[in-house]
């Protein structure tokens, strides 16, 4: 009765062993795949994140109208950007054809290109002049096109227009001190704004840090990775101007400190019960803050191009692009579809429905556009202005490093001199080639 | 088991004992390779493919025209040794007593809690089952859920903090997020050592307490010599359950506070990080470990305290012969 388990347990083990055997050949795989033209029409299959607008499936609905042995259909991934990425990995892992056209956040594309995930786009035949500039980059991997610009985002300053007019103060500020000193002239003369938090971004420790971390080093002058060289260079007097304006505003309090916890939504929160005077948000709050079932603050804000330290500041560029999956059939379809998913109509369409800030640069000024969503012109600009996050291979471990030093300075943790050197150091490791 | 205790006819006309008991071993071996099969397949086959995978890693490197290197390169115990050196040791070795002491502190107060709500339950006479049902809730709520739930709870202006009337910045780094987790933790898990203590309290035999009246014990003396004894061998399965459990725990501090905090980062979170980042080496080697650390943890428990998992089977056997 003893032996009997031993026995079976070494069965197993050869089983297992030989099946192991077998898996190794896996690893043996050519090293290099040629570039294939995106050929073949036929049916495709659209991956993106939960569609919550209900808008999409009636685009989709048109293109299948128009293209009846081309149909596209919609896969509904997660509505968590990091299980949306895994489950598209999975599915390039496992070399299956069931993804066609990928909807990617922008960090993306480095990591998809590099890995030959996603195909080469013909960027000629795309027409990506119509579209802003900054967007385009973002699809761009060693100066190739893999991914194109569907709709794009920008940070904003959003201010209580109100409170400013009762302080005197006649526009929004253009740099930190001038926000700073109008917080302060404010919190003096305006009674209601004496409790109020100055100033709020999201700096809980996630990717909204790293937006809000980049964006007060490029405020500064400064960069985290040199944009024309893509070597890291955060280890600047420039970036700790940067980086410092929010590490003092945490100390003296112009930031309050549970600021440290604020995601996009529980500084909307915040911001909406009237509690900010100055808040950091993308263009989505502003539909949200001017409904009057949820919101205190309707129709006593507006939004400004975000400040810097000497002049305006830059904001961090987010937003989508929709690329091709490599293993994908019928390619040419895909890259029709693109074009339909891309063209002025149909983002039009998104950005009246659900405010999506479109890649088109021509419908920020679209009258009905505008009329609808005002701060379409302010977003342009600060849109044209963005920079993008850096384009690493390994964008999840560069943004936990940014996370880590960003967060570590602004809870006093570690100095910021400290924090920069040691993402200097930690970049240059993983952006090693 | 019937096969081995019932004599068959062939030992009896061979005279002696030994042969024919090889030949019942291997029928038993025979009617048993199924089970040994499956098992093979679906515990065997994952535990040495993982551990066959932390031994490789994913070559580094771009190409000159920014693809990556394709492939993986056999590293040996590259993926462990690492895990004690460097910045990946300091986050190991956080992320072990995280861990360890998040295990320690939530499964003491479970046990504490959970005896007394199987007391509670078991004394109440009205309600008991709206009582029982009640308690259970907790377990019933999944545990991203009850982690969003507690969130809520812990938010800078929520019930938390309005409750203690000070402003607790919970979700930040830091020794009150541990709290945090713990409370939910606790909160979630106390019901089930509850539940299986009450189904322990429940063979204890009213005359053993009528006995211990007699002879003049105090309700203290009572549940120290006779509850506390009686309702062990129930209470050591759940609590090695709980050990098992909250050594792997992951979803409740990601929902809760979020990953890549140093305060509240166990060891499976590690592990996820790694895989997330495509580096399954390293993801394997971290789980490899905590699956060694889960293994002689439980075993130790189960050698000091004796506690009796399959221990009945073992018992009834005995008496069958």
């Amino acid at each position: 009765m003893r032996l009997t388990p031993l026995v079976g347990a070494v069965a197993g083990l050869a089983l297992v062993l030989t099946a192991c055997g077998g898996g190794s050949d896996d690893e043996k795989k050519p090293a290099e795949t040629k570039a294939v033209a995106l050929e073949g029409r036929g049916p495709i299959t659209f991956v993106t994140g939960k569609d919550t607008s209900g808008n999409l499936q009636k685009q989709i609905d048109a293109w299948n109208a128009g293209h009846p042995n081309e149909t596209a259909k919609v896969i509904e991934l997660s509505d968590k950007a990091d299980e949306q990425r895994n489950s598209m990995i999975q599915n390039a892992q496992a070399k299956s054809d069931a993804y066609t056209v990928l909807n990617l956040d922008v960090v993306w594309t480095a990591e998809f290109a590099a890995n030959r995930w996603i195909a080469e786009l013909p960027e000629a035949d795309l027409g990506v002049d119509k579209l802003l500039k900054p967007t385009v980059e973002t699809g761009k991997y060693f100066n190739k096109l893999y991914a194109l610009p569907a709709d794009s985002d920008a940070g904003l300053l959003y201010y209580r227009k109100d409170l400013l007019t009762k302080a005197g103060i006649t526009e929004a500020p253009k740099t930190w001190k001038d926000l700073f000193a109008a917080c302060d002239t404010i919190k003096a003369k305006v009674a209601e704004a004496k409790d109020a938090g100055c100033y709020g971004g999201q700096f809980d420790k996630y990717e909204g840090l790293t937006v809000n971390a980049s964006e007060a080093i490029n405020a500064g002058g400064g960069q985290v990775v040199d944009g024309a060289t893509g070597k890291p260079n955060v280890n600047t007097p420039e970036a700790k101007a940067g980086l410092d304006v929010l590490v003092n505003a945490f100390k003296d309090g112009h930031i309050t400190k549970k600021a440290i916890t604020y995601t996009e939504e529980l500084g909307r929160a915040d911001f909406q019960a009237g509690n900010l005077l100055f808040h950091r948000q993308w263009p989505y709050q502003y539909a949200l803050a001017q409904d009057k079932k949820s919101s205190k603050v309707v129709g006593k804000f507006d939004v400004a191009p975000l400040p810097g330290v000497n002049g305006l500041g830059v904001s961090t560029l987010g937003g989508h692009n929709f690329a091709i999956s490599e293993f994908a059939k019928n390619k040419a379809t895909a890259v029709d579809f693109l074009k339909y998913m891309t063209s002025p109509e149909v983002e039009k369409a998104n950005a009246l429905v659900i405010g999506k800030a479109p890649s088109v640069a021509a419908l920020y000024d679209d009258p009905e556009v505008v009329a609808k969503f005002p701060y379409m012109p302010a977003l342009k600009t600060a849109i044209e202005n963005a920079q993008g996050r850096p384009k690493a291979v390994k964008y999840g471990d560069v943004t936990t490093a940014i996370q880590e030093a960003a967060y570590g300075a602004l809870t006093g943790k570690t100095t910021t001199d400290q924090a920069l050197s040691d993402l200097q150091n930690k970049l240059v490791t993983l952006t090693a080639q | 088991m019937a096969t081995t205790l019932r004599k068959p006819p062939a030992a009896v006309r061979a005279g002696s004992g030994k042969p024919a008991a090889d030949g019942s071993r291997r029928f038993a071996l025979l009617l048993l390779s199924p089970t040994f099969l499956v098992l093979a397949l679906v515990v065997g086959y994952p535990v040495l493919a993982g551990f066959r995978e932390s031994l490789y890693a994913k070559a580094e490197g771009l190409t000159p025209d920014g693809f990556v290197k394709e492939g993986s390169e056999f590293v040996g115990l590259e993926n462990y040794t690492a895990l004690f050196s460097g910045d990946r040791g300091d986050a190991f070795l956080n992320a072990f007593w995280n861990t360890t002491f998040f295990t320690i502190a939530t499964v003491v107060l479970e046990t504490v809690i959970g005896i007394g709500l199987a007391l509670i339950m078991h004394q109440a006479l009205r309600g008991r089952a709206v009582i029982r049902a009640g308690v259970l809730v907790p377990w019933a709520v999944p545990t991203a859920m009850s982690g969003l739930l507690w969130r809520w709870i812990f938010q800078p202006d929520g019930i938390a903090n309005a409750i203690l009337g000070r402003q607790i910045l919970w979700t930040a780094d830091g020794f009150q997020s541990k709290v945090a987790v713990i409370i939910a933790e606790v909160w979630k898990t106390s019901p089930f050592i509850g539940l299986l203590v009450l189904a322990g309290l429940q063979v204890i035999p009213r005359e053993v307490y009528e006995a211990a009246s007699v002879d003049g014990a105090s309700a203290l003396q009572k549940f120290w010599r006779i509850t506390l004894p009686l309702v062990k061998p129930a209470l050591i399965v759940a609590v090695l359950f709980r050990l098992m459990d909250s050594l792997r725990m992951f979803d409740l501090p990601y929902v809760l506070i979020g990953g890549h905090k140093e305060s509240v980062e166990t060891l499976s979170m590690l592990a996820w990080n790694e895989a997330g980042n495509l580096r399954y080496g390293v993801g394997t080697a971290y789980a490899t470990v905590l699956f060694l650390y889960i293994a002689v943890i439980a075993y130790v428990f189960v050698k000091v305290l004796g506690a009796d998992v399959i221990g009945t089977a073992r018992e009834n056997r005995k008496a069958g012969k």
